[in-house]
């Protein structure tokens, strides 16, 4: 459904109006969405498409950092999960654990904001080493905050984490019911997913890559790739952090577990699975995991899980490194293909948007 | 990249009085009389305010210096394998559990404890080697997929053991002549009666410490007294070079990687003796290996040491004077060695 939109073509069509700029691919999965609620049950409306919408935003911010930085990491749900933990502790919630209970409008932009603070400390920390360190750093930063959060009751409430979060009511709507709590998970979904595309044509996109590319020429010709950098973990924080919010909705609930090792492989398994050349991947990432999650109880059982998508991953890498948007491309006749593991040696090899833009 | 200037000497220090190296021998040799003189002389009650107890604080240390042996183990084929093949595998966690539940079987099924610390070893030996020849051969080159691949690995293998295992917490029984207390030659207190009280520590808890520190010195004899460890050097400094020059690469790797492999087992049978075994531990491990590494620097044994100490004793001590915080000690220790010197305590900048 969304491979029309990575056709090349129709991003070199820049000068036309606006119609023919977003690209019939495009048009044609929005339309698919928000028409979306009309044909599905509450289960396939939430379960399946609010919660890949709210994972694909997650893994949308580790594309931003990998595909275009260069940067895997494994922290994202560590970021997403303390916009969760503002979200109760400043909130309501059932715990009987702080729950200050302040309105939405102050708690959501402040969990977005402590979220892509963290994501900014997390970054400036992981960027002073670079290429396959970044992987290792925040690897450890994501369980020392599963080991933290887990052990402090103090702030954290412990093992237990927090109960009873939930979309609030507003605007005469009740948030927590499928049909709004869908268009507003594909709202933040597409805000995000329009800004990361359009971002990464903008100056700070294309310097991110070209950094990528080759940090030394660029540190040489005199730009400050710490700075960019860190920026662009600052971004997927806000991403991340939004995710993290929609997430803990969905839940109803955070705990250390949400923030455990497990998830935070989970995103990046869904990030490489989608593949990382394009925004759209992490989505189609998410949408697959989820359906796979849900329908693997019928093929594996429920219990052995984490063996078919673990199995599904390694064939995912050892086939195809660019995941389904690679596999794709590997079927659809076009010249150049360039792949994300080639991202570090070779500096001709540029992303798929600057060369275009 | 990597700022370089932590580790020269600054030239113009020189002549001048002392240089940075007798500045830092001095501080290390007033910590050492300090410590000396903590273990040894009666505790004044100030000291015992601040720091709970002298046997508090002695038995922190101890096991903070136990720790830090079982993390060596773990630590050191994870930079072994890191500094050669630039392969950062992140399923070496699971190596230490799967090593674990192997050493188990086998105690069980033979009785003997040492056997099952011997298969522990050998199965994960092949265990890796096999990974070397069937996975990472097929990726060479591709650091990014190897991690990948490595991580596919340690999901499904958690999976499997989890099916296998079971979620129940095994217990690895060491032999009676392992097993008891034995009283060590420090006084932490001493009666009203005039009557000492010996400190008494688990002797298998001092065996990990000296199997680790044998071990330890087998490896820097391997790495720095043999043909083998010199060829496994060359290859951690330019890895086509050594290619180039005759050797065949392929089976340093696949040494280094059954080594590697091997030690975790090790690590995992001596670890499921001291503390025990469950799903979960292999998250504790690898994220134990990660920060020593990071600490230490990347691919060097003597790295590994000085960080698994740190990090040992770091846990630890933060786990007896800031409970609930002490993850965040070692979080800070890492922050710390990265914002100072981003290629380790002993790393080589590239």
């Amino acid at each position: 459904m969304t491979d029309v939109t990575l056709d090349p073509a129709v991003r070199r069509r820049q000068s036309r109006n606006w119609l023919e700029k977003a690209g019939i691919g495009h048009i044609l999965l929005a339309f698919f969405l928000l028409i979306y609620p009309a044909m599905a049950s509450d289960f396939f409306l939430t379960q399946i498409g609010g919660y890949s919408l709210v994972l694909g935003m997650i893994a949308l911010s580790l594309m931003l950092l990998a595909g275009y930085g260069g940067m895997v990491s494994l922290a994202q749900i560590t970021v997403a999960g303390a916009a969760g933990y503002v979200v109760a502790i400043f909130g309501e919630n059932n715990s009987g654990v702080y729950g200050f209970g302040w309105p939405w409008w102050i708690y959501g932009p402040l969990a977005i904001m402590i979220a892509s603070l963290m994501s900014a400390v997390i970054g400036w920390i992981a960027v002073r080493t670079e290429g396959i360190y970044t992987i290792m750093i925040t690897l450890a930063v994501a369980t020392a905050c599963f080991y933290f959060a887990q052990q402090n009751y103090a702030l954290f409430n412990g093992f237990p984490g927090y109960n009873g979060l939930r979309a609030p009511d507003a605007f005469g709507l009740n948030w927590r019911d499928p049909v709004p709590f869908y268009y507003l998970c594909l709202a933040n979904a597409v805000v995000a997913y329009v800004a990361v595309l359009y971002g990464a044509r903008s100056t700070f996109g294309l310097t991110l890559q070209a950094v990528r590319d080759n940090q030394r020429r660029m540190r040489a010709i005199g730009f400050n790739v710490t700075a960019h950098k860190v920026f662009a973990w600052w971004l997927a924080g806000l991403i991340a952090g939004a995710a993290g919010i929609l997430l803990v909705w969905f839940n109803g609930r955070i705990s250390p577990g949400t923030i455990a090792v497990g998830p935070s492989i989970n995103i990046l398994v869904i990030a490489i699975i989608g593949g990382l050349r394009h925004p759209i991947g992490p989505f189609l990432g998410a949408v697959i995991v989820v359906l796979m999650q849900t329908f693997a109880i019928d093929i594996v059982g429920a219990e052995r899980f984490n063996t078919l998508i673990g199995l599904v991953f390694l064939v995912i890498v050892f086939i195809s490194p660019d995941g389904i948007l690679g596999l794709w491309e590997r079927f659809k006749p076009q010249e150049g293909r360039d792949s994300w593991r080639s991202f570090k040696k070779a500096p001709n090899t540029d992303g798929n948007q600057g060369r275009n833009a | 990249m990597v700022d370089t200037s932590g580790s020269r000497t600054n030239p113009l220090a020189q002549g001048q009085g002392m240089t940075r190296r007798q500045a830092w021998g001095i501080v290390v040799l007033v910590v050492a009389a300090v410590f000396i003189w903590m273990v040894f002389t009666q505790w004044p009650d100030w000291l015992n305010a601040i720091l709970i107890s002298k046997k508090a604080f002695l038995s922190a240390i101890l096991n903070g210096l136990t720790l830090a042996g079982l993390y060596f183990l773990v630590a050191s084929g994870f930079t072994l394998v890191f500094g050669l093949m630039r392969n950062v595998n992140l399923a070496h966690g699971s190596l230490y559990l799967l090593g674990a539940y192997i050493g188990y079987e086998f105690a069980e099924w033979t009785g003997y404890w040492l056997i099952g610390v011997a298969a522990g070893f050998l199965v994960l030996a092949v265990v890796g080697l096999v990974m070397q020849i069937l996975v990472f051969r097929r990726l060479e080159g591709d650091d990014l997929r190897q991690t990948l691949v490595t991580i596919g690995i340690s999901v499904v293998a958690a999976d499997l053991m989890l099916a296998y295992w079971g979620g129940t917490t095994y217990q690895i029984l060491t032999p009676g002549w392992l097993s008891g207390a034995i009283k060590l030659p420090v006084v932490t207190a001493v009666r009203s009666n005039g009557t000492e009280v010996f400190l008494v520590y688990p002797f298998y808890r001092l065996i990990v410490l000296l199997s680790a520190i044998v071990i330890g010195i087998g490896l820097w004899l391997l790495i720095n007294r043999t043909r083998i460890g010199a060829m496994i050097r060359a290859g951690v400094d330019d890895r086509d070079m050594l290619a180039a020059s005759g050797v065949n690469v392929h089976f340093v790797f696949a040494i280094v990687f059954a080594l590697g492999a091997g030690l975790a087992g090790l690590a995992g049978v001596v670890g499921g003796s001291a503390l025990s075994v469950a799903p979960g531990e292999d998250v504790r491990y690898l994220l134990a290996s990660l920060v020593v590494v990071i600490v230490g620097g990347m691919g060097s044994i003597t790295g590994a040491a000085i960080g698994a100490l740190i990090i040992g004793l770091a846990e630890q001590i933060g786990l007896v004077y800031f409970p609930t915080y002490g993850v965040v000690l070692t979080f800070v220790i890492m922050v710390v060695t990265l914002a100072i010197r981003p290629q380790g305590i002993m790393g080589r900048s590239q």
